[in-house]
């Protein structure tokens, strides 16, 4: 159903279902998403999953709605996606201009800056669903932004506190040269120092991969992979290959028997298809009811990025954005998010606390903070950067 | 009674012990329910039942126990004589878990997949009525005037009063996150509701709709998201409460009259749901990760016994 008629169709429900909401106008979140420039390589083995992100939230809308027959609420979604970074500023100075406050954003790093400096774009609210770059959290971090993604300080924390766990602390590095791969890797190199894990190899992964689907590819990669994992003794080869080009074929193939962990194998993440515990089945089949399709990372971010805004116009019990934002980064919002605790935001650097799965292609293998790594304060804060030691400060 | 009879009636009673009573516990994850004999605790047998066993509850007469197998989307009907399922109810989709109405005849069953109550007759054996609630309906409770039915919906973190004369919904009410269980007091004037997520307990004035209290936990032991409210159970007598609470591993015990928690009872892992026995001297509840059945003693509130169920125990009955 095209998004317009949607929303019609919400509205024309609650209107039957809830009298009360009968004057009321939609609460429109707007979406903006950047789309790949180029599309991918063919893989109609392993096609990409369709519209990631934006069937999350929609199903985020539809739970809203749900809850808003009950109190006389109304969501609708505004999408606006599109391959160029222009057009998306354009569209959203013009939602700007128009009154429009709460965003869901699915962009890089630096087009998020762009409209978070935007003029105008102070009196909004930017839900980051799917960055995970440190400097949004840090030095480049803004007060009109919360991030609903972990970042990469996050998942790195997640999985050195596992490693440490089982004592698998020497450490062998592969980073790839896509863009993310370095970011990756130099959150690896700061979360294995702050837990005390020795990275006894960093090397860069230079092979070309292009020889994979070619038949008899096989030989050459695992040839690849001997040679660059030889000669160093580790306990766990971490991988950061954020485009998947390379780190799926590492396993089994390395020179030495060693499990692959980081952006592949078991992979600190934030949400995963396989995830069953704390009610998460329910969401998991809800998802599938719509989309037709597992729940990826950008689906669950911007879910949690949709029901973060009902819920707090459910508890304010109103549709202005300024109370809903207000509302949002007040010491009182709290969210469900099948993972356990309740999560909320830290106050320093708009980050969403929350617990960071390590899933491995078929199973949730742990769930960290891990037992034992204590917070004065909430162990959820264990993992990314702490308050004292945040490089974020806020312009006033 | 002829003394031979009379004898024949104490060996009929003998083999059954006269005050014997049995404890039907649902395993989530092996598609079973565990009868226990309530005396030795020991089990009588384990019954193969449909997908994803969730919410037990035993029909008035206590002839039969009515299963939520949720995956199956029906409810089956336990036999209590012969322990067969001997009839399957509809129940539209994913149904978790249901209250049944006063007078025996009527399940209110949360579907949760599909943020609705389904109205089932069971005489007639099919779905009068189905009323819209919110996002994953799970706590399901009738008053003791048998006149409001009332539904926690999880994400929407409400508790919905239902008007049974009418099926509809006539209040809801914002408690913490995930609500998960609901129960009347005795006297019907207030609603206890805990959330899940938030790890509270709402008061819920069953008139007014009004939160009158909410009872927080606090254990210098469990980190704070470890504390998850789940099920409740309250005395006959009204003066205590046992909230199970989920990975804390914990049942709190709360003095009715003061609200404070009175003490938390060490139990097995993921503790769920719970039953009383029918003398109210003991409380059994089932721990959904260490796969097995607390028992507590109620007078002396101290756990005596874990016993070993099936899989991923959720749901817990008890029939005299």
């Amino acid at each position: 159903m095209p998004p317009s008629l949607r929303r019609a169709a919400a509205l024309a429900f609650a209107l039957a279902a809830a009298p009360a909401a009968r004057a009321a106008a939609p609460i429109t979140i707007a979406y903006i998403g950047l789309l790949p420039a180029h599309p991918p390589p063919s893989a109609e083995l392993n096609p990409p999953p369709r519209d990631p992100g934006l069937l999350g939230a929609e199903l985020a809308i539809a739970d809203t709605n749900t809850t808003g027959r009950f109190t006389g609420q109304v969501f609708a979604l505004a999408p606006t996606r599109s391959a160029d970074p222009a057009a998306l500023l354009h569209a959203f100075t013009a939602e700007l201009a128009k009154g429009q406050r709460l965003f869901v954003t699915d962009l890089p790093a630096g087009l998020l800056l762009r409209m978070a400096d935007a003029p105008g774009a102070d009196h909004a609210v930017l839900l980051d669903a799917t960055s995970e770059d440190d400097r949004l959290r840090g030095a480049d971090c803004r007060r009109n932004v919360l991030h609903l993604a972990p970042s990469r300080a996050m998942l790195a924390d997640a999985l050195m506190q596992y490693l440490v766990t089982k004592n698998w602390t020497s450490l062998m590095l592969l980073t790839g040269r896509n863009p993310g791969d370095a970011d990756y890797a130099a959150a690896i190199r700061h979360s294995a120092e702050k837990f005390h894990l020795s990275i006894d190899a960093d090397r860069p992964w230079t092979f070309n991969p292009a020889a994979q689907q070619a038949d008899t590819g096989h030989f050459q990669v695992n040839a690849e992979v001997i040679k660059a994992t030889q000669g160093a003794s580790y306990d766990v080869l971490i991988v950061a290959d954020e485009s998947d080009a390379f780190g799926d074929e590492l396993s089994y193939r390395t020179a030495q028997p060693r499990p692959v962990a980081g952006t592949q194998g078991l992979v600190p993440t934030a949400w995963s298809p396989v995830m069953d515990e704390y009610g998460s089945t329910q969401l998991q089949l809800r998802f599938r009811d719509l989309a037709h399709r597992p729940m990826t990372n950008a689906d669950y971010g911007a879910w949690l990025a949709v029901r973060a805004v009902g819920e707090a116009a459910t508890r304010t019990a109103s549709a202005d954005p300024g109370a809903i934002i207000a509302y949002l980064q007040g010491p009182d919002f709290t969210l469900a998010g099948y993972k356990g605790p309740e999560f909320t935001f830290r106050s320093w650097d708009g980050q969403l606390r929350q617990p960071i799965l390590l899933a491995s292609p078929r199973s949730i293998v742990s769930v960290s903070p891990q037992p034992g790594f204590l917070h004065q304060t909430d162990e959820l804060d264990t993992l990314g950067p702490d308050q004292p030691e945040t490089a974020c400060h806020f312009k006033p | 009674m002829k003394p031979a009879l009379l004898a024949l009636a104490c060996l009929l009673l003998a083999s059954r012990p006269a005050f014997a009573y049995r404890i039907f516990v649902s395993n989530e994850k092996d598609n079973t329910i565990t009868v226990l004999d309530g005396e030795t605790l020991n089990i009588v047998q384990t019954v193969d039942v449909g997908a994803r066993p969730r919410g037990i509850v035993l029909s008035k007469d206590g002839k039969s126990l009515y299963i939520c197998t949720s995956d199956a989307d029906h409810i089956e009907v336990l036999d209590l004589a012969t322990l067969t399922v001997n009839r399957v109810l509809p129940a539209y989709k994913d149904p978790e878990f249901m209250a049944l109405s006063n007078d025996g005849n009527t399940l209110y069953v949360a579907n949760e997949n599909n943020s609705q109550v389904s109205v089932l007759d069971i005489p007639q054996g099919r779905i009068v009525s189905e009323i819209p609630v919110g996002v994953e309906p799970e706590g399901m409770a009738v008053s003791p005037d048998g006149k409001t039915v009332v539904c926690t919906s999880e994400t929407t973190s409400m508790v919905h009063f239902i008007d049974v004369a009418t099926h509809t919904v006539t209040a809801s009410v914002l408690v913490g996150t995930r609500p998960r269980f609901a129960v009347f007091t005795k006297d019907g004037d207030r609603v206890w509701a805990s959330s899940e997520v938030a790890g509270t307990v709402a008061i819920i004035d069953a008139h007014s709709h009004k939160i009158l209290h909410t009872i927080h936990f606090s254990l210098p032991e469990v980190p704070k998201a470890a504390i998850q409210a789940v099920g409740i159970n309250i005395t006959a007598d009204g003066k205590t409460a046992f909230v199970d609470l989920g990975p804390a591993n914990r049942v709190a015990v709360i003095d009715t009259d003061t609200l404070a928690v009175k003490k938390y009872l060490l139990v097995g892992q993921r503790v769920w749901h719970g039953a009383f026995s029918p003398d109210q001297s003991l409380l059994f509840v089932a721990n959904g990760v260490s796969n097995d059945m607390s028992v507590i003693d109620v007078k002396a509130l101290e756990v005596t016994q874990s016993v070993p169920v099936g899989q991923a125990p959720w749901g817990i009955a008890v029939a005299p």
